[in-house]
């Protein structure tokens, strides 16, 4: 449109201006609205920080907000490729239940020999994750039966199976320290602590616990490296992008971002670094973030997936085999569940007949907050993981603050509508 | 003589880029049959969107007068409550209600909300009896064939106190007896002194009902035969009649050897098991060479081409496809896009692009290999591919990144074609590859088309406007009820020429 209004000559240099001033414009507006989640967790964040006198941002709570809502990260990932494929999947928080229940009883209970190894273990729960999601996504896939029914089936099932293989409403444990670490524990400190500032000895000649700094050597190393290839990588798209001649976003804008994002990162990294150092399951969760970033940017499959979620048969007449994909997309959300419940058992412990109950809302809300459309094509990722850190962060504020948990769900409620509505908001106005 | 009923004086309706009715005029007197015919997108339907109030009034220009007053209808509501009921040629029936359930939607006889079952059914049953319908009217829309859906069509306007009903293509999906017995009807109808609209493209039924004709092509009234001056010749005659000015751009075809061949090919209904869509279809296709498929809209075609392409309709299909003289599996499309066939869907928005999607991912989804390697996309190629095929399609958009459902008609089909350009094929099948786009826009299509040839591509176009077909095929198959029933030389084609082979075999099946 505004092309077809050529400038009249000696206007053309204010037109420049005026054009060059939109484009800035439209880059921020663009840009707010993909950054407007993390500017909101960031603000509930700070809300929270102020409202419980500064206990979010302790390094001891940070690694429990990251321990608590590992699980619902993790199968958000997975939840994430299932609702942009179109689907829905209801039976996740009873497939964990099952898992961790499994899991459980091959470590503890059943006479395995080196068979209740942990990692044997594990390895064969997420096998059978995959089998689960498989026996949903061939319903789903080949013969077109709804998602939303299917899965509500296996919520049922698995959920029944759960609670009779623990044997009514028993629990099952303690699980192997080993297998704890899972959730529990943090990586080992290979290059050795760093003493800042040396703790307080009291008269006894004991050290007071929580005083002095000392820095977990391996985590702030990990971090340092994880900040600079993220500048470095960002850096050398955004070269790459520009010698081909590509519009990329204005310069100021992307220092700004790399810097915001740079430093918010290290300060996490000190924090965490400061304590134990970096929790085991937040690296796994990172480097799971990462490869489903990757997947669903960089590689076919991930493109194949939204081609289908965003239209079906067009999909299917571009020789996608729309089918198949779906029954990976099921697998994949199979051995997260799985992932998720050998998550919950390894951070309880024990397992539990009602474990997992009712996350697979807390993983549908995480994956819509972080703007995923319901009707399928769209959504992100980061999206997702922000998603689920909002609920986290707002269970875990509001737990500190003493609110009541009837009044955490409501408030939940209220904020899995608001976001949904902000984003439909502003999808109208484009 | 009888009084005018309804008047439409100088009808203009302008869609951004098309004209699709320029001062169109008609006049209907009261207790006639009065048939509209015209080419597919002449503008009838248009018309009677106008008519109904799905085009409110202020939307276009002109005046209808309806038993000398003149009308201003805000919607379909308005038309009806005067007496104007219009049945589409889509049936708009709900499958899973009743018939006395649909007949009274919207509209059920009822006290505070609470329907009464029997005053409905007593009344669908008067209402069906008329219709010469011998059904419960209990029985479930989905229960009853195509025909007697029709039938309920009806009975559902004449519960609305019809004084004027327009039939829109009704016998479209009937087979020759319901037709006959719908006709009939009409004649029923037009004693008892109700009047009717039929639009058809049917000459044979046309011919047989009508007190008079109104012909329509390019969105104008052209003339209103009386009775007696209504003959197949004359109307056909008046239907094309028109310049084959330079709206096709200049080709010198050089027409090879056969690259693909189609043998006896059939095809049932994915649904109704025992109905064959396609019949021993039979056709090939040369190097170079741009081939047309022409017939109306109901034909076949485009069944018989997504059976082709990797079964993507109908089953038990049967028959034989070679490239290049060798069997060729197109068992699913993956194996056809390998097989370096394409397909370019009638129906842009429901089969072809991913309308929330931007350009860059449209164009490579059928060639994602094209653009990775190991399942990695590599986004500096895949972006000098959108931009590439941008420039040599023409897309008229911000940038590779605007989403294609914010694209005009003619955009969103060259994303489509540029999709499949870039999946390489040699046999090229374009379905209704210009329509619902404005003439520029078309020129540029139909220039793409000749620069495939001239690359050396089998082209097949279907398309229902046939100076389309005449303007770019070298060769044209006339098909008409899922079987070929002519093949002619463009050289020696005409519309008549098409038309009669149609009227013909239609005939045939009559007799």
């Amino acid at each position: 449109m505004s092309t077809e209004s050529a400038p009249a000559p000696q206007s053309g240099v204010a037109e420049d201006v005026k054009q060059g001033q939109r484009v800035a414009v439209s880059a921020l507006t663009t840009n707010l609205r993909e950054y407007g989640l993390i500017i909101a967790l960031i603000v509930i964040m700070l809300f929270f920080q102020y409202t419980t006198s500064g206990t979010l941002f302790k390094p001891v709570n940070l690694s429990n907000l990251v321990q608590q809502n590992s699980f619902i990260i993790v199968m958000a990932l997975g939840m994430l490729l299932v609702i942009v494929a179109g689907y829905i999947d209801l039976s996740v928080g009873s497939v964990a239940g099952f898992i961790g229940a499994l899991a459980a009883m091959m470590m503890v209970i059943w006479p395995l020999g080196i068979f209740s190894n942990p990692l044997v273990v594990s390895v064969v729960c997420l096998i059978v994750g995959a089998l689960i999601g498989a026996a949903q996504g061939y319903w789903i896939a080949y013969h077109k039966i709804p998602s939303f029914i299917v899965t509500l089936a296996g919520m049922l099932i698995f959920r029944g199976i759960c609670q009779a293989l623990l044997g009514g409403g028993s629990s099952v444990g303690p699980l192997p320290d080993s297998f704890k670490a899972l959730s529990s524990g943090f990586i080992p400190d290979v290059i050795g602590p760093l003493t800042l500032i040396p703790p307080t000895v009291n008269a006894a000649g004991k050290t007071i616990v929580g005083s002095g700094l000392t820095l977990h050597m391996t985590t702030v190393v990990l971090g340092l490296i994880a900040v600079l290839a993220y500048a470095y990588f960002g850096f050398r798209t955004r070269r790459k992008r520009e010698r081909h001649g590509y519009e990329a976003e204005p310069f100021p804008l992307f220092v700004i971002k790399t810097l915001v994002g740079s430093a918010l990162a290290l300060f996490l990294v000190f924090q965490f670094a400061s304590y134990r150092g970096l929790p085991v399951v937040l690296l796994v969760m990172g480097v799971l973030i990462s490869l489903f970033v990757f997947v669903t940017k960089r590689m076919t499959i991930g493109r194949r997936i939204y081609a289908m979620g965003g239209n079906a048969k067009a999909a299917q007449l571009s020789g996608i085999n729309t089918e198949r994909l779906t029954l990976l997309v099921f697998i994949n959300m199979g051995v997260l569940s799985a992932l998720g419940g050998l998550i919950i058992a390894a951070r309880l412990g024990q397992a539990v007949p009602a474990a997992g109950l009712g996350s697979e809302l807390d993983v549908i809300a995480a994956v819509f907050i972080g703007g995923a459309s319901a009707m399928g094509g769209v959504g992100q990722v980061i999206g997702a993981v922000v998603g689920g850190f909002i609920m986290g962060v707002m269970n875990n504020g509001m737990s500190i603050m003493g609110v009541n948990v009837d009044w955490q769900q409501v408030v939940k409620g209220l904020v899995l509508l608001g976001a949904v509505i902000f984003d439909v908001y502003n999808k109208n106005k484009a | 003589m009888a009084s005018t009923i309804l008047e439409m004086r100088d009808i203009t309706k302008t869609f951004p880029g098309v004209k699709a009715l320029s001062n169109v005029n008609l006049s209907v007197e009261e207790g006639e049959i009065h048939a509209i015919v015209g080419e597919n997108g002449a503008g009838k339907s248009t018309l009677m969107k106008v008519l109904s109030g799905v085009y409110p009034s202020g939307t276009y220009d002109g005046q209808i007068i309806f038993r000398a007053q003149e009308c201003n209808f805000k919607g379909i509501h308005d038309s009806e409550h005067i007496g104007i009921v219009i049945i589409h040629q889509e049936l708009a029936l709900v499958p899973m209600l009743s018939i006395a359930e649909n007949i009274f939607l919207g509209n059920e006889h009822a006290s505070y909300g609470v329907i009464d079952w029997d005053a409905n059914e007593a009344r669908t049953a008067a209402l069906l009896k008329k219709v010469g319908l011998n059904e419960d009217p209990k029985t479930l829309i989905t229960n009853i064939g195509v025909g007697k859906q029709q039938l309920v069509e009806i009975a559902k306007a004449l519960s609305k106190e019809v004084k004027l009903l327009i039939l829109d293509e009704p016998t479209a999906s009937l087979s020759e007896k319901d037709s006959q017995a719908l006709l009939d009807l009409l004649l029923e109808f037009k004693r008892q002194g109700m009047t009717s609209i039929l639009i058809s493209h049917k000459l044979n039924e046309v011919n047989r009902v009508a007190d008079k004709v109104t012909v329509i092509r390019d969105g104008r009234t052209i003339e209103t035969l009386p009775r007696k001056d209504i003959s197949e010749d004359r109307i056909i005659t008046s239907m094309v009649g028109r310049s084959l000015d330079d709206r096709y751009p200049p080709r010198e075809p050089q027409i090879g050897e056969v690259i693909f061949e189609v043998k006896n090919w059939s095809v049932y209904h994915p649904i109704h098991a025992e109905r064959q869509v396609i019949k021993n279809v039979s056709l090939n296709v040369r190097k170079g060479e741009v081939v047309g498929i022409a017939g109306l809209m109901g034909a076949g075609r485009t069944e018989f081409a997504m059976s082709l392409f990797g079964r993507s309709y109908g089953r038990h299909i049967t028959g034989e496809v070679l490239l290049r003289g060798k069997p060729l599996d197109l068992s699913s499309v993956s194996k056809a896009v390998e097989n370096r066939i394409a397909y370019v869907t009638e129906d842009r928005k429901t089969y072809g692009l991913n309308l929330i999607d931007h350009i860059k991912h449209n164009v490579t989804l059928a060639n994602l290999s094209g653009v990775s390697s190991r399942g990695v996309i590599d986004d500096m190629r895949e972006m000098s591919v959108a931009n590439d095929y941008r420039k040599k399609t023409n897309i008229r958009a911000s940038s590779v990144y605007q989403l294609t459902g914010n694209l005009s008609g003619g955009n969103q089909q060259k994303v489509v074609l540029s999709k499949w350009l870039f999946a390489d094929p040699e046999v090229l099948i374009l379905d209704e590859p210009t329509r619902g786009i404005d003439v520029g826009a078309k020129y540029e299509i139909y220039t793409i088309i000749a620069r495939l040839a001239a690359e050396g591509k089998a082209i097949i176009v279907i398309s229902s406007e046939m100076p389309e077909l005449l303007g770019i095929s070298d060769r044209i198959y006339v098909m008409n009820e899922g079987r070929i029933v002519g093949e002619m030389a463009a050289s020696d084609a005409s519309q008549e020429k098409i038309m009669r082979a149609i009227v013909r075999g239609e005939g045939k099946k009559a007799s």
